[in-house]
Protein backbone atom coordinates (compact mmCIF):
# COMPACT_ATOMS: atom_id res chain seq x y z
CA UNK A 1 0.00 0.00 0.00
CA UNK A 2 2.70 2.46 1.01
CA UNK A 3 4.85 1.49 -1.97
CA UNK A 4 1.92 2.08 -4.32
CA UNK A 5 1.27 5.44 -2.70
CA UNK A 6 4.92 6.43 -3.04
CA UNK A 7 4.74 5.63 -6.73
CA UNK A 8 1.50 7.54 -7.24
CA UNK A 9 2.56 10.57 -5.18
CA UNK A 10 4.41 12.38 -8.03
CA UNK A 11 1.32 11.98 -10.23
CA UNK A 12 -0.95 13.26 -7.49
CA UNK A 13 1.33 16.29 -7.08
CA UNK A 14 1.18 16.85 -10.82
CA UNK A 15 -2.62 16.96 -10.75
CA UNK A 16 -2.79 19.19 -7.64
CA UNK A 17 -0.14 21.84 -8.38
CA UNK A 18 0.23 21.37 -12.17
CA UNK A 19 -2.96 20.27 -13.90
CA UNK A 20 -5.63 22.00 -11.77
CA UNK A 21 -4.06 25.50 -11.45
CA UNK A 22 -3.34 25.41 -15.20
CA UNK A 23 -6.63 23.98 -16.44
CA UNK A 24 -8.78 26.40 -14.45
CA UNK A 25 -8.04 29.21 -16.94
CA UNK A 26 -9.14 27.10 -19.88
CA UNK A 27 -12.37 26.16 -18.11
CA UNK A 28 -12.98 29.79 -17.10
CA UNK A 29 -12.49 30.73 -20.75
CA UNK A 30 -15.16 28.20 -21.74
CA UNK A 31 -17.58 29.36 -19.03
CA UNK A 32 -17.09 33.12 -19.31
CA UNK A 33 -16.20 33.42 -22.99
CA UNK A 34 -19.48 35.07 -23.96
CA UNK A 35 -19.03 38.19 -21.89
CA UNK A 36 -15.48 39.17 -22.80
CA UNK A 37 -13.67 40.14 -25.95
CA UNK A 38 -9.97 40.10 -26.76
CA UNK A 39 -9.57 43.83 -26.21
CA UNK A 40 -11.14 44.04 -22.76
CA UNK A 41 -8.83 45.60 -20.18
CA UNK A 42 -8.75 42.47 -18.02
CA UNK A 43 -7.67 40.34 -20.97
CA UNK A 44 -4.96 42.84 -22.00
CA UNK A 45 -3.54 42.98 -18.46
CA UNK A 46 -3.61 39.20 -17.98
CA UNK A 47 -1.78 38.70 -21.26
CA UNK A 48 0.96 41.08 -20.08
CA UNK A 49 1.24 39.22 -16.75
CA UNK A 50 1.49 35.87 -18.55
CA UNK A 51 4.16 37.21 -20.91
CA UNK A 52 6.23 38.61 -18.02
CA UNK A 53 6.03 35.35 -16.10
CA UNK A 54 7.17 33.32 -19.11
CA UNK A 55 10.10 35.74 -19.51
CA UNK A 56 10.89 35.17 -15.83
CA UNK A 57 10.90 31.41 -16.41
CA UNK A 58 13.26 31.81 -19.39
CA UNK A 59 15.69 33.99 -17.40
CA UNK A 60 15.56 31.54 -14.51
CA UNK A 61 16.42 28.60 -16.77
CA UNK A 62 19.37 30.46 -18.31
CA UNK A 63 20.79 32.25 -15.26
CA UNK A 64 20.12 29.66 -12.55
CA UNK A 65 20.59 26.52 -14.61
CA UNK A 66 20.65 23.06 -13.16
CA UNK A 67 22.53 19.86 -13.89
CA UNK A 68 24.46 19.56 -17.12
CA UNK A 69 23.75 23.13 -18.21
CA UNK A 70 25.19 24.47 -14.95
CA UNK A 71 28.60 23.04 -15.97
CA UNK A 72 28.74 25.62 -18.76
CA UNK A 73 29.83 29.06 -17.45
CA UNK A 74 27.12 31.70 -16.92
CA UNK A 75 28.79 34.15 -19.33
CA UNK A 76 28.68 31.51 -22.10
CA UNK A 77 24.99 30.79 -21.45
CA UNK A 78 24.04 34.47 -21.55
CA UNK A 79 26.30 35.10 -24.55
CA UNK A 80 24.79 32.16 -26.45
CA UNK A 81 21.22 33.31 -25.69
CA UNK A 82 22.15 36.82 -26.89
CA UNK A 83 23.66 35.46 -30.13
CA UNK A 84 20.59 33.32 -30.76
CA UNK A 85 18.23 36.20 -30.08
CA UNK A 86 20.26 38.48 -32.38
CA UNK A 87 20.07 35.89 -35.15
CA UNK A 88 16.32 35.54 -34.56
CA UNK A 89 15.87 39.31 -35.00
CA UNK A 90 18.18 39.43 -38.02
CA UNK A 91 16.61 36.54 -39.96
CA UNK A 92 12.89 37.37 -40.33
CA UNK A 93 12.14 36.61 -36.67
CA UNK A 94 12.73 32.93 -37.35
CA UNK A 95 12.43 30.77 -34.22
CA UNK A 96 14.32 27.99 -35.96
CA UNK A 97 17.34 30.18 -36.85
CA UNK A 98 17.39 31.72 -33.37
CA UNK A 99 17.41 28.36 -31.59
CA UNK A 100 20.00 26.91 -33.99
CA UNK A 101 22.44 29.84 -33.63
CA UNK A 102 21.97 29.90 -29.84
CA UNK A 103 22.70 26.17 -29.61
CA UNK A 104 25.79 26.36 -31.84
CA UNK A 105 27.11 29.33 -29.83
CA UNK A 106 26.54 27.45 -26.56
CA UNK A 107 28.28 24.37 -27.90
CA UNK A 108 31.28 26.39 -29.16
CA UNK A 109 31.53 28.46 -25.97
CA UNK A 110 31.09 25.41 -23.78
CA UNK A 111 33.77 23.56 -25.70
CA UNK A 112 36.25 26.46 -25.39
CA UNK A 113 35.58 27.62 -21.83
CA UNK A 114 34.59 24.57 -19.83
CA UNK B 1 -26.01 24.19 -53.25
CA UNK B 2 -25.26 20.47 -53.09
CA UNK B 3 -23.78 19.16 -49.87
CA UNK B 4 -20.22 18.03 -49.99
CA UNK B 5 -20.47 14.34 -48.89
CA UNK B 6 -17.44 14.33 -46.60
CA UNK B 7 -18.31 17.58 -44.86
CA UNK B 8 -21.80 16.34 -43.97
CA UNK B 9 -21.31 13.65 -41.34
CA UNK B 10 -17.92 12.02 -40.89
CA UNK B 11 -15.56 13.97 -38.62
CA UNK B 12 -12.68 11.61 -39.55
CA UNK B 13 -11.62 13.49 -42.66
CA UNK B 14 -11.25 16.97 -41.10
CA UNK B 15 -9.62 15.36 -38.03
CA UNK B 16 -6.87 13.74 -40.09
CA UNK B 17 -6.53 16.89 -42.20
CA UNK B 18 -5.82 18.65 -38.90
CA UNK B 19 -3.24 16.04 -37.85
CA UNK B 20 -1.53 16.37 -41.23
CA UNK B 21 -1.51 20.15 -41.03
CA UNK B 22 0.09 19.92 -37.55
CA UNK B 23 2.85 17.57 -38.66
CA UNK B 24 3.79 19.78 -41.59
CA UNK B 25 3.70 23.20 -39.84
CA UNK B 26 6.62 25.21 -38.44
CA UNK B 27 5.44 24.40 -34.92
CA UNK B 28 6.35 20.76 -35.47
CA UNK B 29 10.07 21.62 -35.24
CA UNK B 30 9.59 24.11 -32.41
CA UNK B 31 7.62 21.57 -30.35
CA UNK B 32 10.08 18.77 -31.13
CA UNK B 33 12.99 20.93 -29.96
CA UNK B 34 11.17 22.25 -26.88
CA UNK B 35 10.09 18.79 -25.75
CA UNK B 36 13.52 17.23 -26.35
CA UNK B 37 14.67 19.92 -23.91
CA UNK B 38 11.83 19.09 -21.51
CA UNK B 39 12.76 15.41 -21.64
CA UNK B 40 16.30 16.36 -20.67
CA UNK B 41 14.93 18.56 -17.88
CA UNK B 42 12.74 15.73 -16.54
CA UNK B 43 15.75 13.43 -16.53
CA UNK B 44 17.81 16.10 -14.80
CA UNK B 45 15.30 16.63 -11.99
CA UNK B 46 14.76 12.90 -11.53
CA UNK B 47 11.21 12.55 -12.89
CA UNK B 48 10.31 9.32 -14.75
CA UNK B 49 9.86 9.60 -18.52
CA UNK B 50 6.22 8.52 -18.16
CA UNK B 51 5.55 11.27 -15.64
CA UNK B 52 6.58 13.79 -18.28
CA UNK B 53 4.38 12.08 -20.87
CA UNK B 54 1.33 12.20 -18.57
CA UNK B 55 2.03 15.85 -17.73
CA UNK B 56 2.23 16.65 -21.46
CA UNK B 57 -1.25 15.21 -22.02
CA UNK B 58 -2.83 16.61 -18.83
CA UNK B 59 -1.14 19.98 -18.40
CA UNK B 60 -0.38 20.58 -22.09
CA UNK B 61 1.44 23.88 -21.57
CA UNK B 62 5.23 23.89 -21.83
CA UNK B 63 5.86 26.87 -19.46
CA UNK B 64 3.65 25.34 -16.76
CA UNK B 65 5.41 22.00 -17.16
CA UNK B 66 8.84 23.63 -16.83
CA UNK B 67 7.75 25.54 -13.71
CA UNK B 68 6.26 22.35 -12.29
CA UNK B 69 9.41 20.27 -12.86
CA UNK B 70 11.98 22.85 -11.84
CA UNK B 71 10.07 23.96 -8.71
CA UNK B 72 9.12 20.45 -7.57
CA UNK B 73 12.69 19.39 -8.30
CA UNK B 74 14.19 22.19 -6.24
CA UNK B 75 11.76 21.63 -3.36
CA UNK B 76 9.64 24.81 -3.45
CA UNK B 77 6.49 25.00 -1.32
CA UNK B 78 3.50 23.43 -3.08
CA UNK B 79 1.27 26.50 -2.80
CA UNK B 80 4.05 28.59 -4.33
CA UNK B 81 4.31 26.17 -7.28
CA UNK B 82 0.55 26.15 -7.81
CA UNK B 83 0.48 29.98 -7.87
CA UNK B 84 3.38 30.22 -10.34
CA UNK B 85 1.83 27.58 -12.62
CA UNK B 86 -1.53 29.33 -12.46
CA UNK B 87 -0.05 32.74 -13.28
CA UNK B 88 1.81 31.32 -16.26
CA UNK B 89 -1.47 29.83 -17.47
CA UNK B 90 -3.51 33.06 -17.41
CA UNK B 91 -2.70 33.50 -21.09
CA UNK B 92 -4.85 30.42 -21.84
CA UNK B 93 -7.96 32.30 -20.76
CA UNK B 94 -7.94 34.97 -23.50
CA UNK B 95 -6.93 32.28 -26.02
CA UNK B 96 -9.97 30.13 -25.23
CA UNK B 97 -12.15 33.24 -25.26
CA UNK B 98 -10.89 34.11 -28.75
CA UNK B 99 -10.98 30.57 -30.14
CA UNK B 100 -14.46 29.36 -29.14
CA UNK B 101 -16.49 31.80 -31.25
CA UNK B 102 -14.75 30.30 -34.31
CA UNK B 103 -15.85 26.80 -33.29
CA UNK B 104 -19.44 27.49 -32.25
CA UNK B 105 -22.16 26.70 -34.74
CA UNK B 106 -25.73 25.39 -34.95
CA UNK B 107 -24.64 21.72 -34.82
CA UNK B 108 -21.98 22.21 -32.10
CA UNK B 109 -22.96 21.22 -28.55
CA UNK B 110 -21.18 22.67 -25.51
CA UNK B 111 -19.64 19.28 -24.73
CA UNK B 112 -18.06 19.25 -28.21
CA UNK B 113 -16.10 22.29 -27.03
CA UNK B 114 -14.59 20.53 -23.99
CA UNK B 115 -11.75 18.90 -25.93
CA UNK B 116 -10.75 22.01 -27.92
CA UNK B 117 -10.81 23.92 -24.61
CA UNK B 118 -8.37 21.48 -23.01
CA UNK B 119 -6.26 21.35 -26.18
CA UNK B 120 -5.80 25.14 -26.30
CA UNK B 121 -2.10 26.02 -26.33
CA UNK B 122 -0.01 28.62 -28.13
CA UNK B 123 0.81 26.37 -31.12
CA UNK B 124 -2.73 25.02 -31.65
CA UNK B 125 -4.24 28.46 -31.11
CA UNK B 126 -2.06 30.26 -33.65
CA UNK B 127 -2.71 27.60 -36.30
CA UNK B 128 -6.44 27.41 -35.58
CA UNK B 129 -6.91 31.15 -35.83
CA UNK B 130 -5.02 31.11 -39.12
CA UNK B 131 -6.78 28.12 -40.74
CA UNK B 132 -10.31 27.89 -39.29
CA UNK B 133 -11.91 31.04 -40.74
CA UNK B 134 -11.71 29.72 -44.31
CA UNK B 135 -13.28 26.39 -43.34
CA UNK B 136 -16.97 25.32 -43.19
CA UNK B 137 -18.21 25.43 -39.57
CA UNK B 138 -19.21 21.76 -39.39
CA UNK B 139 -15.60 20.68 -40.02
CA UNK B 140 -13.90 23.05 -37.60
CA UNK B 141 -14.11 21.22 -34.26
CA UNK B 142 -12.72 17.97 -35.72
CA UNK B 143 -9.99 19.83 -37.62
CA UNK B 144 -9.00 21.76 -34.52
CA UNK B 145 -8.86 18.54 -32.44
CA UNK B 146 -6.74 16.99 -35.18
CA UNK B 147 -4.19 19.82 -35.04
CA UNK B 148 -3.94 19.50 -31.27
CA UNK B 149 -3.62 15.71 -31.27
CA UNK B 150 -0.86 15.99 -33.90
CA UNK B 151 1.04 18.48 -31.74
CA UNK B 152 0.46 16.54 -28.53
CA UNK B 153 1.71 13.29 -30.07
CA UNK B 154 4.80 15.13 -31.37
CA UNK B 155 5.51 16.67 -27.97
CA UNK B 156 5.03 13.38 -26.10
CA UNK B 157 7.26 11.41 -28.49
CA UNK B 158 10.09 13.96 -28.44
CA UNK B 159 9.87 14.18 -24.65
CA UNK B 160 10.88 10.50 -24.54
CA UNK B 161 13.66 11.17 -27.09
CA UNK B 162 15.10 13.98 -24.94
CA UNK B 163 14.83 11.93 -21.76
CA UNK B 164 16.79 9.01 -23.16
CA UNK B 165 19.33 11.22 -24.96
CA UNK B 166 20.05 13.18 -21.77
CA UNK B 167 20.84 9.92 -19.99
CA UNK B 168 23.39 8.88 -22.60
CA UNK B 169 25.03 12.05 -23.92
CA UNK B 170 28.27 13.57 -22.57
CA UNK B 171 27.70 16.59 -20.23
CA UNK B 172 28.30 19.33 -22.80
CA UNK B 173 25.75 17.88 -25.25
CA UNK B 174 23.29 17.19 -22.43
CA UNK B 175 23.73 20.87 -21.50
CA UNK B 176 22.80 21.96 -25.03
CA UNK B 177 19.63 19.82 -24.81
CA UNK B 178 18.65 21.64 -21.61
CA UNK B 179 19.30 24.94 -23.39
CA UNK B 180 16.64 24.10 -26.03
CA UNK B 181 13.74 24.97 -23.73
CA UNK B 182 14.79 28.53 -22.74
CA UNK B 183 16.03 29.22 -26.28
CA UNK B 184 12.82 28.15 -27.99
CA UNK B 185 10.67 29.98 -25.39
CA UNK B 186 12.80 33.10 -25.77
CA UNK B 187 12.35 33.28 -29.53
CA UNK B 188 8.75 32.04 -29.82
CA UNK B 189 7.51 34.37 -27.06
CA UNK B 190 9.35 37.27 -28.68
CA UNK B 191 7.73 36.35 -31.98
CA UNK B 192 4.28 36.50 -30.39
CA UNK B 193 5.07 39.88 -28.79
CA UNK B 194 3.99 42.27 -31.50
CA UNK B 195 2.73 45.20 -29.48
CA UNK B 196 4.65 47.48 -27.13
CA UNK B 197 2.87 46.16 -24.04
CA UNK B 198 3.92 42.56 -24.84
CA UNK B 199 7.52 43.51 -25.59
CA UNK B 200 7.77 45.59 -22.45
CA UNK B 201 6.31 42.80 -20.30
CA UNK B 202 8.73 40.38 -21.92
CA UNK B 203 11.83 42.55 -21.34
CA UNK B 204 10.80 43.42 -17.77
CA UNK B 205 10.21 39.76 -16.94
CA UNK B 206 13.69 38.81 -18.18
CA UNK B 207 15.26 41.40 -15.84
CA UNK B 208 12.96 41.28 -12.80
CA UNK B 209 13.02 37.48 -12.51
CA UNK B 210 16.75 37.06 -11.82
CA UNK B 211 16.90 40.24 -9.68
CA UNK B 212 14.22 38.85 -7.35
CA UNK B 213 15.95 35.48 -7.09
CA UNK B 214 19.35 37.07 -6.33
CA UNK B 215 17.67 39.05 -3.54
CA UNK B 216 15.93 35.92 -2.21
CA UNK B 217 12.41 37.30 -2.67
CA UNK B 218 9.83 34.55 -2.14
CA UNK B 219 7.20 33.78 -4.82
CA UNK B 220 9.67 35.21 -7.35
CA UNK B 221 7.74 34.08 -10.45
CA UNK B 222 4.46 35.47 -9.17
CA UNK B 223 5.97 38.90 -8.48
CA UNK B 224 7.83 38.85 -11.79
CA UNK B 225 4.55 38.30 -13.59
CA UNK B 226 2.37 40.68 -11.62
CA UNK B 227 5.10 43.36 -11.38
CA UNK B 228 6.40 43.21 -14.96
CA UNK B 229 2.92 42.75 -16.44
CA UNK B 230 1.36 45.60 -14.47
CA UNK B 231 4.18 48.04 -15.27
CA UNK B 232 3.85 47.17 -18.98
CA UNK B 233 0.08 47.58 -18.75
CA UNK B 234 0.52 50.95 -16.99
CA UNK B 235 2.83 52.23 -19.72
CA UNK B 236 0.34 51.00 -22.33
CA UNK B 237 -2.49 52.95 -20.60
CA UNK B 238 -0.34 56.08 -20.25
CA UNK B 239 0.61 56.03 -23.90
CA UNK B 240 -3.01 55.61 -24.92
CA UNK B 241 -4.09 58.45 -22.62
CA UNK B 242 -1.51 60.79 -24.15
CA UNK B 243 -2.61 60.16 -27.73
Amino acid sequence: MNAALAELWPYLLMVLVGFLPNEIWRVLGLVLARGLNEDSELVVWSRAVATAIIAGVIAKLIVFSSGALDNIPLAVRIGAATCGFGAFLAVRRSVFVGVLVGEVALLAGGYLFT
Amino acid sequence: MTANPDSAVSPARPFFDGVKSALTSVFFLVLAGTYVGMGALAHDFGFPAWWLAVSTVLVWAAPAQVILMSSLGSGSALIEIAIAVSLSAIRLFPMVVALLPLLRGPSVRTRDLLLPTHFTSVSMWVESLRLLPSMPRERRVAFCNGIAVGYMATATAFGFVGFYLAARLPPLLAGTLLFLTPMSFLTSTARNSRELIDRLAFGLGLVIGPVLIVNHVGLDLMWTGVGGGTIAYGVHRLRRAMK
